[in-house]
């Protein structure tokens, strides 16, 4: 059993506030990401957790225990860096055996567990090299293996993909899932890179700033996000804001973007919009792929509308369509055979469903 | 294979700016410069050698300095079945030895601690430590001079001319010096590999001895063998502090003993001298790949 605990956690350095009190409950075996900008402090969150980093203020407890004082060493945990970090006089089998060696563990369980760990992450044929001759997807793998043998309650990332090129990262992103299903440990992991957070996560805490701002399961995030900043950080290309107005008119409500551009609301949502008819700084937020072609077949809530294509970008499986209102550009997913033709005005469908309306002075999405 | 098939396709072609003409010229340049260094460096040594082969009378007779007619090794043969050049030799020897150990003990775990371990003060102490080395020996010997006389004073221990005193003198130049290169090698390791250390649960003292040391081997070799050559070297010190024949360190001992009033024993001087100068050369001979690799760490990502 190893959750970890938050509990108001606070890291100060000098006077500035890298982490502002953060709440954090990590289950058993759940694999978490930490998402968001640089500087947002999700490194030096995961740092304390880590005991790398002192605590300013707050409890962080592992299986149960508060660690707060406890040095890195007694915390049973094992991280894995961004520069793997590996001992560079040592070959990845005595790497791997570091830890357990230091901690007087019997030399045929060392071995045993050793193997194993290089079985699991196919490098067995590796134990005799040195770092030096390993390629980065290689020395990944080994940091992974430094981690495993330890049996520890908990798994520590830190961006550890960061460096390899684009498509080791996915590579090496399925064997970091593939080595949890096996392993089933308590991951926390850092990243700044929201695909992987979506992809390897069980729930992923997106922070900015300091603090988190929401923490949910990636489907969760993408399609309820709970702020501003949520809503633009998931999902790429990201999703459009634009500036609208909300009006009544005969019982059913309607944004507005401008004098030519409305949309009627959904009907399951008036009850909770009303309140904000003809508030300020609204915006409604909409995601590319809800705004499409034109299709033969109409859902409920889909609404056409022409408008002039400022530029194309044709990605193969989808075509991305920008056009401006309000001010701001706007991006859409159109099908490749729509005939998308910059300079050219084309009909293009907004699906209402799926939009949110966030308060632009407080961020939130309402 | 790809360019001999292109100077196959255009023989002849003159090349005009292009890399292997530019190289071949700076390559001209370099063979000048480096021969013309080699022959001023190699000029005084040689003499040395030339100089040590011949007889008192040879060398004192107007002929070709360069030239030896009557090689002898009569000097080596005297020196050496002097009692005291041995003596000289074995009291540098043990001196030399001890400092370097001294030194590095106490380089290597000053470096560590003020590259590493954050604690109140030690960039300033790190600092500091640098600013010690930039004071010229020659403003040291005086004070040093006063401190001793005091310890005579009040503990009633004599440091003055005992050839052991070197081995806690010498330490004054070569500590800083030493831990000065280790802090700047010690502080090219990344900082995520005593924090792998201490999560697989090292202690520092363990992260010191197993990782900091065998990753920094080139540069504590280089310390070394700087610390080597200083001590073995070392002249005004002993000067100061040593007068009894039998307390000399080599320099001071060849300068002291074969020089009697005006009369210069040129032939034993230049021996003993080429004698001296052994050691550090076989020392750097065998650790002449790590020096450089010291030397130049940090210029190029590992």
């Amino acid at each position: 059993m190893a959750q970890v605990t938050l509990r108001k956690v606070v890291k100060k350095y000098d006077e500035v506030l890298a982490v502002r009190g953060i709440d954090l409950d990590i289950t058993d075996k759940e694999f978490i990401v930490l998402v968001g900008p640089s500087g947002c402090g999700k490194s030096t969150t995961l740092r304390m957790i880590a005991g790398l980093e002192e605590i300013s203020g707050g409890d962080i407890a592992i299986g149960g225990h508060v660690v707060n004082d406890v040095p890195p060493k007694d915390r049973d945990i094992a991280m894995v860096f961004q520069n793997y970090a590996l001992y560079p006089h040592m070959n990845v089998y005595e790497n791997m055996s570091f830890g357990l060696k230091l901690k007087k563990t019997p030399k045929d369980v060392i071995d045993q567990r050793v193997r194993q760990a290089a079985q699991i992450l196919d490098i067995t044929e590796l134990l005799d090299r040195k770092p030096k001759q390993l390629s980065g997807g290689q020395r990944q793998r080994v940091a992974m293996g430094r981690a495993i043998v330890r049996d520890p309650k908990v798994f520590l990332f830190d961006e550890p993909l960061s460096n390899l090129d684009a498509k080791l990262r996915v590579q090496m992103r399925t064997e970091i899932k593939k080595v949890h299903q096996k392993v089933r440990t308590t991951t926390v992991y850092v990243t700044h890179d929201q695909v992987e957070a979506m992809t390897l996560a069980d729930r992923v805490v997106v922070m900015n700033g300091g603090i988190i701002e929401q923490v949910g399961s990636p489907n969760d995030l993408y399609h309820s996000p709970a702020t501003k900043f949520v809503a633009g950080f998931i999902g790429s290309p990201a999703m459009n804001f634009i500036s609208c107005q909300l009006e009544q008119a005969a019982g059913a409500l309607r944004v507005r973007l401008n004098d030519t551009l409305s949309f009627p609301v959904p009907a399951d949502r008036t009850t909770r919009y009303t309140p904000y008819v003809g508030k300020p700084n609204l915006m409604l937020g909409l995601r590319p792929e809800h705004i499409t072609e034109t299709r033969p077949h109409t859902e409920p809530n889909q609404h056409d509308f022409d408008m002039m294509i400022d530029v194309v970008e044709p990605m193969g499986m989808e075509t991305l369509v920008y056009f401006t209102v309000n001010g701001r550009e706007i991006c859409g997913r159109v099908n490749p055979n729509a005939g998308a033709e910059a300079a050219q005005s084309m009909k293009l469908r907004a699906d209402l469903s799926n939009m949110h309306l966030i308060d632009d002075s407080t961020g939130k999405v309402l | 294979m790809a360019n001999a098939s292109i100077a196959g396709e255009a023989p002849g072609r003159p090349k005009y700016g292009s890399m292997s003409r530019d190289r071949t010229w700076a390559l001209r340049w370099s063979y000048f410069f480096l021969v013309l260094f080699a022959i001023f460096f190699l000029m005084p040594p040689i003499y040395m050698l030339i100089t040590s082969l011949k007889t008192s009378a040879e060398i004192s007779a107007a002929t070709n300095p360069w030239w030896i007619s009557n090689p002898t090794l009569q000097n080596y043969i005297d020196l050496l079945s002097q009692n005291h050049f041995l003596v000289f030799f074995r009291n540098s020897a043990i001196v030399s030895i001890c400092v370097v150990i001294l030194t590095m003990m106490i380089s290597v775990i000053a470096a560590f601690a003020l590259a590493r371990m954050k604690f109140w003060g030690s960039a300033t102490l790190a600092t500091g430590v640098f600013l010690t080395y930039l004071i010229p020996e020659t403003l040291l010997f005086i004070p040093l001079f006063k401190m001793f006389s005091w310890v005579n004073e009040v503990f009633g221990i004599q440091l003055m001319n005992h050839w052991w005193t070197m081995i806690i003198l010498y330490p004054t130049l070569t500590v800083p010096f030493a831990t000065w290169i280790m802090i700047g090698y010690f502080a090219s390791i990344p900082k995520e590999l005593d924090e792998a250390a201490l999560i697989d649960g090292a202690t520092w003292m363990q992260t010191l001895t197993k990782i900091f040391i065998p990753v920094a081997l080139p540069g504590i070799i280089a310390a070394t063998i700087f610390t080597f050559t200083v001590a073995w070297a070392q002249f005004l010190y002993p000067l100061a502090f040593t007068t009894s024949t039998s307390e000399l360190v080599l320099p001071v001992g060849i300068i002291t003993t074969l020089i009697k009033g005006d009369v210069f024993n040129w032939g034993q001087i230049m021996t003993g001298a080429l004698l001296g100068a052994a050691p550090p050369l076989i020392i750097y001979a065998f650790l002449m790949d790590y020096y450089i690799a010291g030397l130049t760490a940090g210029a190029t990502k590992g």
